[in-house]
């Protein structure tokens, strides 16, 4: 179990004041000049050994991505932080932006000096509006302090922080989508090359990053890098915030070392699965995107990245969704692919053509009035879409369906096969 | 289910040309001040939900075109982005919009019983706009709030940790224009596991 002094978060339910003050007493904005005094290959450097892999669901390295943003381009660099929190199951970012936003502005000063970047923007979902008028407050603050903005810090580096609000659409916590949403066009992810790195906002480069990754950079650095690194485990290191919702007593946002057991993590923290860990049937480990496990890989399974796709499945943003035994697991599975199918931008085929169409087989699927062999169709058409689109949203639709197969087919057979009894009946 | 967020076309009621506040017309130089010369374009999401809160929560034709003349931009556009993205109501809203999440963390929770009560209290369906004009009620999908489960959103403000009763209450309150406290309905405090605040 990670020990208070080591959480990273000391404010995530906003038991204290989330203002200046009370950011300034937990040590935030404390030595900022002298960190990016240390220059810029010390930031980059610093957060690779810590092995920080980025907390918006891939789990890149952060610090090579930070790497990639050239030195000298002749054109403007920018940092995009990416709070368009949509993914269902997760509430993390949230938690930060509301009752901590100093620490993610923090970050942001420092993580943009490393990339040599002088302007920030933000850009929050369109639903979060006390969070943005909290964050936009403390932006506010940190103007008015001299923390941001000319001279920022006192350390010669003028940085400007803006806040941008969204305005409703998943597909925006797509980096390149976003960015094109920055730029005041529809929420369409562009092809990739060329990378945001060489070819991003308004044609610079640019970082996107997720707001997690982007707070906990500050504290890693004043702690330094290997204090981050013994936490958890070679390449899976440090904490991170869990979203534990579902069937459970106690659904909550917690701050957690890597690599802890689910089951730990379940019992300890949210209370346990409502009517005992008997009663669980299946939980959704890392957000709506990635495959369900069942109970019997739950028992064992470790909180990382690494651990969860060996059981083929992800940590993605760490959302644990819990389902216990009075669930559908099939309309669980059926609502995600509406999701899916209401948040494809339409823009490529397979997608905006496969997200409907599996919508509409997971639907007959529940009902039990599709064929038997209509369930290798649809794993069929889940794999032609996978991999098959300009960004990851085909994938993400794919891959929960692919995971009910492989873990309850016999029920979804069970539903066809009583359907059609019912029918001849 | 007809969502007003979610349709592709515009119209006006009324012969009236929508133009900006004084206040707004200053928030809307603010804004554009935000972005990169010759790049206003990227105000255009922040202009357009200005738009649509001076113009009781739905934007017009004429609120897009005046949006398109604000940042130099071509009305179509405007038009696609409006379309695009579900903030933008593209048809008039009751006084209380109510966005009920379906997502599965919520479903799981019960959003199916908040439906049921929605309905019931504001005695429409699903898409619709009650004649009083108190209510439009919509499903909508995650909102992000996943351990507040289940939850709903009106007009700006989250309602957390919903059950059919508070539900009711909050919904019946609007109705008679009571004040009514947004988040936690449990009395927790954000997303702390803890049921009680002092617990």
């Amino acid at each position: 179990m990670l020990r208070e002094e080591d959480k990273i978060f000391k404010n995530l339910y906003g038991f204290y004041d989330w203002s200046l003050t009370g950011a300034k007493s937990r040590g935030v904005w404390s030595n900022t000049k002298e960190i990016i005094e240390k220059g810029s290959d010390f930031i980059v450097e610093e957060i690779k050994s810590s092995q920080l892999r980025g907390r918006g669901g891939a789990g890149f390295p952060a610090g090579l991505k930070w790497s990639f943003m050239p030195k000298d381009s002749g054109k403007p660099h920018y940092l995009v932080v990416n709070a368009d929190e949509s993914e269902p199951g997760t509430c993390k970012d949230r938690e930060i932006m509301r009752n901590d936003p100093h620490l993610l502005l923090e970050g942001c000063l420092i993580a943009g000096f490393a990339m040599y970047a002088n302007a920030c923007y933000i850009y929050i979902r369109g639903e979060y509006y006390t969070e943005a008028s909290n964050l936009q407050k403390a932006i506010d603050e940190a103007y008015e302090n001299n923390l941001i903005g000319k001279n920022a810090c006192g350390t010669n580096w003028n940085y400007d922080i803006y806040l941008h609000r969204g305005a409703g659409a998943y597909i925006c916590g797509e980096e390149t989508a976003l960015l094109e949403s920055l730029e005041g066009k529809k929420g369409q992810p562009r092809l990739k090359p060329p990378f945001p790195a060489g070819a991003g906002l308004y044609g610079c480069p640019t970082t996107v990053t997720n707001v997690e990754t982007i707070a906990v950079a500050p504290t890693i650095i004043r702690r330094g890098a290997s204090w981050f690194s013994g936490l958890g485990r070679e390449n899976n290191t440090g904490s991170k915030i869990f979203s534990i919702s579902g069937h459970v007593n106690n659904p909550c946002n917690v701050e957690e070392e890597m690599g802890i057991g689910l089951k730990e993590l379940i019992e300890n923290h949210a209370g346990g699965v409502i009517g005992g860990w008997d009663n669980l049937l299946a939980v959704i480990p890392g957000g709506a995107s990635v495959p369900l496990i069942p109970k019997s890989i739950c028992d064992k399974v470790k909180m990382d990245f690494d651990s969860l796709k060996e059981v083929q499945s992800g940590l993605g943003t760490a959302a644990v969704i819990v389902m216990n035994k009075s669930t559908d697991i099939v309309d669980a599975i059926c609502r995600l692919s509406h999701f899916y199918k209401h948040e494809s931008c339409g823009q490529c085929t397979p997608c905006r053509e496969g997200t409907g169409w599996m919508f509409r087989m997971m639907e007959k699927m529940v009902k039990g009035s599709a064929q038997v062999n209509d369930i290798d169709k649809l794993l069929d058409v889940t794999k032609q879409v996978e991999g098959h689109t300009i960004c990851a949203l085909g994938d993400a639709a794919a891959w929960p369906i692919q995971g009910l197969m492989r873990h309850f087919r016999p029920e979804v057979e069970r539903r066809i096969k009583e359907y059609r009894l019912g029918e001849v009946a | 289910m007809k969502h007003p967020g979610m349709i592709n076309k515009v119209y006006n009621i009324s012969d009236e040309i929508f133009n900006w506040s004084e206040d707004n017309f200053k928030r809307a130089s603010e804004i554009i001040k935000k972005y990169p010369d010759s790049r206003q374009q990227s105000a255009v999401i922040p202009l357009l939900d200005l738009a649509q809160r001076q113009n009781s929560g739905w934007l017009s034709k004429t609120t897009i075109e005046k949006v398109a003349e604000t940042l130099s931009m071509s009305y179509i556009r405007v038009l696609e982005v409006a379309t695009f993205y579900s903030m933008f109501n593209l048809e008039p809203v009751g006084e209380n919009f109510v966005q009920i999440c379906r997502t599965t963390p919520c479903w799981l929770r019960g959003s199916d019983k908040l439906v049921e009560v929605a309905k019931e209290v504001s005695n429409i369906q699903l898409g619709e706009t009650s004649n009083d004009k108190k209510f439009t009620i919509v499903e909508v999908e995650c909102l992000g709030a996943c351990c507040n489960a289940p939850m709903v959103q009106i007009n700006d403000d989250y309602y957390e940790d919903l059950d059919e009763d508070s539900f009711k209450k909050i919904l019946t309150d609007l109705k008679q224009s009571k004040e009514i406290t947004k988040g936690s309905q449990i009395g927790r405090q954000t997303s702390h596991p803890q049921r009680e605040k002092n617990a």
